[in-house]
């Protein structure tokens, strides 16, 4: 199965909020650890190998000015 | 002149002392095989061709097994060829067997792991074993071998210093204490380590990664009751280095390894009032141990572009280098041993072309890259090169308490296990439905059969069915093979690891153990056809 780029959320808004509103409180150090802990597990979730790769590829292409 | 050939280090055992050899009074004689190096991997190649019938000559500087503890894992694949060797009696007899692994995290137990949840196997995951008793045993085989005509000679305190290859042969100037001699080779393996001297007189390249790191052994002799497991923390509340492991082995003694980083004081680190302190952290202020062995190692990843130069074939360290974690350096080499062996009694008898030996490097350079591969993935997660890696690094520790699917990120080792070598040129054909585990390329695994074992009935080629009928013997290309043919029915180990759902199964299994090809049934010209291709005749 490809990596989803169309919308795929239930709800964009809300989910958004959420995990802007998990940062709360946390320091810049602690949000970063955050950070790498919910891609983690979400790259679990993911589970495949050639869907993580093609991510990481999206991530990384959209970062590079 | 005399040459007293300087010992570089202290003896463990001295096994094969010096004694003058006929060949140095007389014209360079030409043996078929010579090995230089007597370490384990040297002394399992004599061992393995003498067996074979093939004339071989070890050459060593030393008189026996240097002392230090050194390598200590030996994992069930070596066992299993250690045991078709006729050496392995005595490794179980003294070696302390572990399957249970511990991860920590600080002062935090982040999860057990079991290394070999399966039934069904004559050895255990992993032995640990001193590298001093684990040499000495190979040599208790090989005087055993010799007693039953092996023709195995080892000349202790013979040290070449210089090489010359040829078309058709090597030539050696071996230093002794009665001066130099020549000696020439048909055929020249050479496991003399990882600093090799012989790879630096051809001039060939031995190249990798270094990692920026050391890391500090401490054997030390006590009575603790630790249970026999491995455990292994990351960043441990002791502060005794950013790392830490300890491991038992036989006779009270066990192993401890520190982390300790790149800019340190190596002198100062291997004063043993340090050493102690550090030791000291880790096990507590009342416990009495005595210091065995202490080192402190740096490691580097790398290995050959090629093991085979013409009639100059390397193995073990000289060939390929990892870092410890996972236990691959020792136990690979064995495995080239295993890899090597029949096919240069292949090619020495005429069975088979000297391009046989080309699937030597193939496949013992894709096992290289697999542990080259996984033993760095394991040095960059223990010692993560950059802050954004230690942070990914530190996000796995932190989930691995709680979340099971991140002890399966957590990497302090993947331990060793035997290449498969898929897409090898010696494979044959596969059949549809068969287990992915015993697909052409891989090592078999073991299994209960009536009477003992399946590995130790898979002696040479052998055709082997299941269910399925088998000739008792088979007959191509000058050869006789022996046919095995066994029955499932009632043997869930052999069913699920060879036959699956298909109803029978015929398996040409090389003389290591290694799938060559398989099918649903027999058929004369399809065997033969594969057994060409395995002997690189076709």
């Amino acid at each position: 199965m490809p990596l989803i780029t169309t919308p795929n959320l239930s709800d964009p808004d809300g989910s958004y909020a959420a995990l802007i509103a998990a940062h709360d409180g946390l320091t810049e150090t602690e949000s970063h650890a955050f950070n790498a802990r919910l891609i983690l597990v979400l790259m679990n979730q993911i589970g495949d190998a050639q869907v993580i790769a093609q991510a990481l590829r999206i991530a990384r292409e959209t970062g590079v000015k | 002149m005399k040459d007293n050939v300087e010992q570089r280090y202290d003896l463990a055992f001295r096994l094969y002392p010096y004694a003058k050899s006929p060949d140095q009074e007389a014209a360079p004689r030409r043996h078929p095989v010579v090995v230089v190096g007597g370490g384990p991997i040297g002394l399992a190649m004599a061992l393995d061709l003498g067996q074979r019938g093939v004339p071989v000559l070890v050459l060593d500087d030393h008189e026996g097994v240097g002392a230090g503890s050194r390598a200590i894992c030996f994992a069930k694949r070596t066992l299993e060829i250690c045991d078709r060797l006729g050496a392995v009696g005595p490794m179980m007899d003294k070696g302390v067997v572990w399957n249970t692994g511990k991860v920590f995290h600080d002062d935090r137990l982040l999860y057990a792991f079991d290394l070999l949840p399966e039934d069904g196997h004559a050895f255990p995951a992993f032995i640990n074993l001193q590298q001093p008793w684990f040499e000495k045993y190979l040599h208790d085989a090989i005087l055993a071998a010799q007693a039953a005509g092996a023709p195995i000679e080892i000349r202790g305190r013979n040290r070449v210093d210089a090489v010359e290859a040829w078309d058709d042969h090597v030539a050696l100037r071996v230093a002794t204490p009665d001066g130099s001699y020549e000696v020439q080779a048909d055929w020249l393996i050479a496991c003399d380590g990882a600093r090799s001297p012989l790879r630096s007189m051809l001039g060939l390249t031995f190249d990798g990664r270094v990692f920026e790191d050391n890391f500090l052994i401490a054997d030390v002799r006590m009575q603790a009751d630790f249970p026999t497991e491995r455990w292994f923390w990351f960043e441990p509340h002791f502060k005794s280095g950013d790392s830490a492991l300890l491991h038992k082995q036989p006779d009270g003694v066990w192993r401890i390894d520190f982390q300790l980083g790149w800019n340190i004081d190596r002198k100062a680190e291997l004063e043993p009032s340090r050493i102690r302190a550090r030791v000291d952290a880790m096990l507590g202020p009342d416990v009495p141990y005595e210091l065995v062995w202490t080192s402190i190692y740096t490691f580097q990843c790398r290995r050959m572009e090629r093991f085979r130069h013409g009639r100059v074939i390397f193995a073990g360290d000289s060939a390929h280098q990892v870092s410890p974690f996972g236990a691959r350096g020792a136990n690979s080499g064995i495995q080239d041993v295993d890899n090597l062996g029949w096919k240069l009694a292949a090619v020495l008898d005429g069975t088979a072309p000297d391009r046989l030996l080309d699937s030597y490097n193939a496949e013992r350079v894709q096992g290289a890259d697999e542990n080259i591969l996984n033993s760095t993935r394991a040095t960059d997660f223990i010692t993560p090169k950059s802050p954004v890696s230690r942070l990914f690094r530190n996000a796995v520790l932190a989930l691995a308490e709680t979340q099971p699917f991140a002890r399966t990120i957590v990497n302090s080792g993947r331990l060793s296990v035997p290449c498969i070598y898929d897409g090898s040129a010696l494979n044959g054909p596969d059949a549809i439905g068969l287990p992915a585990r015993t697909r052409p390329g891989s090592p078999c695994p073991d299994a209960p059969v009536p009477g003992g074992w399946l590995l130790r009935r898979l002696s040479g080629f052998v055709l082997l069915g299941i269910d399925a009928e088998t000739p008792d013997r088979f007959e191509a290309h000058g050869m006789t093979i022996p046919g095995l043919c066994l029955s499932a029915r009632d043997n869930a180990a052999l069913r699920s690891r060879y036959l699956g759902e298909a109803s029978g199964a015929i398996y040409l299994i090389r003389p290591d153990q290694h799938v060559a090809a398989r099918w649903t049934a027999f058929d004369a010209d399809a065997v033969a056809g594969a057994l060409a291709r395995c002997l690189a005749r076709e």
